[in-house]
């Protein structure tokens, strides 16, 4: 029945309620198909993209703003067309999507590290640290989260010398982001926290013995940690939104190094000169990519909630 | 039965564990934050206050009473999980009650306890293997793994499960079994004192009878010294020496179990005697006592049980009694009681309005 | 005529791994002012029969055969609509948590004034006049003060009275109490039990009382059911039931409650506990834990038989040969 190797967990897990919830929602499947496509393109671009948008040397400008291949004048080169500086479209998107989930990912796992740390020290320490840690959650909270990130953006910006910030805009980025979102984390752990501390099995390895800190990593952690993978999953497409909003104001990622957000951005300038397609591609890959992680998240949530099972 | 029950194997006539005044209030009060900016006054609940007992060498004593009466705020005192207001905690003759739960070690090591709740008491995510064994682990009494899978099979299989059970997750037993695990828990570091929390009152009764045979048998095989808290005096019955029966926060009788049932003298001791159904059926349709516990942020004056006794006087309201020994080791806060006028043959059955204070 | 009949009752929980039976192939019946004690361990079906009864059972839980008829008429096949009119006026519920059954947010005169009128027709201040009596009659004092106090300004016991009122406002014939003291201190669950069974006897309403506490049935039941693993192990007039039992299990349950007087070495006790619904064993269901087993009990199923003046499922009356 527990089985410890490998394939005795994956058997147990075919086996479990989550799975068998995943598998009758159809449209969790085709939303993880979607991810799985979208991280695959992101991991692989540079393998699987059919140009180097950054490549100058590859650049041809007579190959400028060709228009999608099925359309006329297009090149079967150039699938979904080309931009003003005869980039790849298709190829952009790849690359675009690569630093979108990473500033996606990584800005969720700092958020959420952080979090939790700070709602299970608040919530395990109680007293003055928690009131003090809940209050600047308080505060954060009270503005809405693109202006925190941008507040964050540029504070590091002015602290950095000009000619690092396109370097450094990822970790700017990643940082404005994660900074921002913590919140949600911390409170709930936090609120888990003080449920499962009373709880009979804390109180069981208190009067063994245990430590704080061992009780707190060992008994309490693994216990809250449930509704944080929901949280994250949800976050995941808050973050990549954000990453996008911040670079479509300008100050994210630099057009050097195009996120989504940037692609949509300087393709936003030309849209009404007729070359809709340098901005309709990049916001429909992001648009999928959000709809997808939400949908996991709703489904997650509701898999994971008792109540509703 | 006799009168002041002992055991013939006990050499040593200290007893194991004595408590002397012991007292928790709690402050009813605002978080910090609020209470610097706001002030405001606190209020306190005397969850225990004054209590003074001795538990005998391999013997139970039972703690009684109902919800609010204190009795397990007495077991988290005893184990360190709170720390006291007031009173001293010897146990064994060294002075625990400023000590947080599992220190000292070499002290808290001879102590452990038994959860009310088996489904909340083990660690849904770990192996019933590494439940068992964190007390081995905590204090180091394994010198190796393989020496400690052995204790844990043991341990196991004295509990009455299989060694095979250990690599199991708990929400794979039943109630009964869980409460078993947390039994080789509690016994893994070789304890001589145990502190039960309604071990029972979360399982059926013919798991019950399995656990509290179990227990009886340690009791006997291991020379256990039980401190028991039950509001069931049919099983208190059955696993006690001594009876200690509860009123808000204060002991209003600590008798030796016989005695008490034999010939209770507290009127809410007769009381809580007189609830226990009756499965021989010889006193259907007698009328049930009213009233019900008061609200503890604001107990009666005097004795609190004043205002549900058919024996309160003026004094009763008033002052407050302590406990007096009596003949054959009974110890009884009682006015009546101590002034003799306590042998009215039934309970009161005091009028409703009394029942109407209970909550404000 | 019986009052209510249960004949064959099964509850059926669907899940993935198939269909689980909660109560399987349940009979009995409830005369007219007549209170059932139904007793079981837990996962035993005694709730869920409870349920069944009054139409309340929590979704996926379904009535899987089986018929309920309430004087006569079949009340297991109504509209939710229609049993919702029969709840109420016909059959009265009494839960644990007394918290489940007020409304927090009215004032129990309302919601008791509001009871009395949808099931009998009468101007409003006729109706409070009879909300007051019934707070009295439950035994709450100052009832014309505290009819306008929320659930909240009530204490444990005080509620469940209030609980009990409103079960009985609208004058049913049944009482469907689940564990109804089991959420209350001793002292005041012997006061709630003594109500109930007063309240029963004067308005000629019968009960059935669903507990796992064998003391309650004791003070209250004139019958009781014993169940085991969704089944019925044994039914009958509860002195005889409590002091000879016929079913094994039923002995075994009346050994193991510790009791009052002498104390014991030890408490009998009936090995391993209840099956869950995904592995009740062929045969008898208590065959694994039962002393008296013998080897047709593995895989015959015993049937309901009168036994003395009751009936039990057990092959030992089956004449069974060894």
């Amino acid at each position: 029945m527990s089985d410890t190797s490998f394939t005795g967990r994956l058997r147990s897990f075919a086996d479990s309620d989550l799975f068998y919830s995943f598998r009758r929602s159809k449209t969790t499947i085709i939303a993880a198909a979607a991810l799985v496509l979208l991280f695959v393109t992101a991991v692989f671009a540079p393998q699987i993209a059919p140009h180097n948008p950054f490549d100058i040397a590859g650049l041809n400008l007579l190959d400028s703003e060709l228009p999608p291949s099925w359309m006329e004048g297009g090149n079967p080169a150039y699938w979904l067309g080309t931009d003003t500086q005869a980039r790849d479209v298709v190829s952009s998107i790849f690359y675009g999507l690569r630093i979108s989930l990473f500033v996606g990912f990584a800005s969720v796992l700092l958020a959420a590290v952080l979090g939790v740390f700070l709602g299970l020290v608040g919530g395990f320490v109680s007293g003055f640290v928690d009131a003090i840690i809940m209050r600047v959650a308080d505060v954060l909270l009270s503005f809405p989260a693109i202006l925190v990130a941008l507040l964050i953006n540029g504070v590091m910006r002015g602290i950095l010398p000009a000619n690092q910030h396109e370097g450094a805009a990822i970790v700017v980025l990643v940082l404005a982001i994660g900074l921002t979102n913590w919140v949600q984390y911390a409170r709930t752990v936090r609120g888990s926290t003080l449920v499962e501390r009373q709880r009979e099995y804390v109180q069981a390895a208190r009067t063994i013995g245990v430590g704080r800190l061992r009780i707190m990593l060992t008994h309490i952690l693994p216990n809250v940690l449930g509704p944080v993978l929901v949280i994250a999953t949800i976050n995941l497409g808050m973050a990549v939104l954000t990453e996008a909003t911040l670079s479509f104001l300008g100050v994210g990622m630099p057009p050097t190094q195009p996120s989504l957000g940037t692609l949509i951005r300087v393709g936003n300038e030309y849209l009404f000169s007729g070359i809709w397609w340098v901005v309709i591609f990049p916001s429909a890959t992001l648009a999928v990519l959000v709809l997808a992680v939400n949908l996991i998240g709703d489904w997650l949530r509701d898999a994971l909630n008792p109540k509703l099972r | 039965m006799n009168a002041a029950p002992a055991r013939m194997k006990v050499v040593d006539d200290r007893p194991l564990l004595s408590v002397k005044g012991l007292k928790k209030h709690f402050a009813m009060s605002k978080p910090l934050l609020n209470r610097l900016i706001e002030g405001g006054e606190t209020q306190t609940v005397k969850a225990v206050d004054g209590l003074d007992l001795e538990i005998p060498r391999g013997q139970t004593l039972s703690l009684v009473g109902e919800s609010g009466c204190g009795k397990s705020t007495v077991a988290r005192l005893i184990m360190g999980l709170s720390t006291p207001s007031a009173g001293s905690i010897l146990f064994d003759g060294a002075d625990i009650s400023q000590a947080p739960a599992g220190q000292p070690a070499a002290v808290r090591r001879r102590m452990q306890m038994i959860f009310q709740d088996p489904y909340a008491s083990l660690n849904p995510r770990w192996r019933v293997r590494d439940i068992i064994a964190e007390p081995l682990r905590t204090y180091g009494l394994c010198a190796s793994r393989e020496e400690e899978r052995r204790e844990v099979d043991r341990l196991l299989e004295f509990v009455g499960l299989n060694s095979r059970d250990g690599d199991k997750f708990p929400h794979e037993f039943s109630g009964g079994q869980r409460q078993r695990i947390s039994i080789a828990r509690a016994i893994s570091t070789k304890p001589e004192f145990l502190v039960c929390d309604e071990p029972t009152s979360a399982l059926d009764v013919s798991v019950q009878a399995q656990i509290l045979n179990l227990m009886r048998d340690m009791q006997r095989e291991l020379g256990l010294t039980y401190l028991f808290i039950s509001h069931d005096l049919a099983v208190v019955n059955f696993m006690s020496d001594w009876i200690g029966v509860m009123y808000l926060g204060r002991l209003v009788e600590v008798s030796p179990a016989a005695q008490l049932f034999n010939s209770p003298q507290h009127p809410y001791t007769r009381l809580l005697l007189d609830t226990i159904p009756d499965l021989g059926m010889s006193k259907r349709d007698c009328v049930p006592a009213s009233g019900e516990v008061p609200n503890p942020i604001n107990p009666p004056s005097g004795c609190h049980f004043h205002p549900r006794c058919a024996l309160a006087n003026d004094r009763c309201r008033r002052e407050t009694p302590n406990l007096r020994a009596h003949d054959n080791g009974v110890r009884v806060s009682c006015h009546a009681v101590e002034e003799g006028r306590g042998d009215l043959p039934a309970v009161a059955s005091a009028g409703n309005d009394h029942a109407a204070q209970a909550v404000i | 005529m019986a009052l209510l009949e249960v004949e064959n009752l099964k509850v059926e929980f669907p899940t993935r791994k198939g269909v689980l039976t909660a109560v399987d192939n349940v009979s009995f019946s409830v005369e007219q002012g007549e209170i059932l004690g139904v007793v079981g361990e837990s996962g035993a079906g005694k709730s869920m029969t409870g349920a069944a009864v009054i139409g309340l059972l929590e979704p996926p839980g379904r009535i899987g055969g089986g018929q309920i008829r309430l004087d006569g008429k079949r009340i297991d096949n109504l509209s939710p609509d229609e049993m919702r009119k029969v709840r109420g006026r016909h059959i009265g519920a009494i839960f644990q948590d007394p918290l489940t059954s007020l409304n927090p947010l009215f004032t129990v005169g309302k919601q008791l004034i509001e009871t009395i009128r949808t099931h009998l027709p009468m101007p409003a201040a006729e109706a409070r006049k009879r909300a007051i009596e019934w707070l009295a009659e439950v035994g709450i004092p100052a009832p014309d003060r505290r009819i306008d106090q929320y659930p909240h300004q009530f204490s444990g016991g005080m509620r469940q009275r209030v609980v009990i009122a409103l079960a009985l406002c609208a004058e049913p014939r049944l009482i469907i109490a689940d564990e109804p003291t089991t959420a209350l201190d001793v002292s005041v669950q012997a006061q709630i039990i003594a109500l109930l069974k007063r309240v029963c006897r004067e308005r000629n309403a019968a009960a059935i009382l669903v507990t796992h506490d064998m003391g309650v049935i004791a003070e209250t039941a004139d019958r009781v059911a014993v169940m085991y693993a969704g089944r019925l192990a044994e039914i009958g007039p509860v002195a005889r039931v409590l002091q000879k039992p016929s079913h094994p299990y039923t002995a075994g349950l009346m050994g193991s409650i510790p009791r009052i007087g002498p104390r014991p070495d030890r408490l009998v006790q009936i090995e391993g506990s209840m099956p869950r619904l995904t592995d009740i064993p062929k045969g008898c269901a208590f065959n694994p834990r039962c002393p008296k087993a013998i080897a047709e009990c593995h895989h015959l199923r015993p049937e309901l038989r009168p036994v003395a003046d009751g009936a039990a499922a057990c092959l030992l009356y089956e004449g069974v040969t060894q």
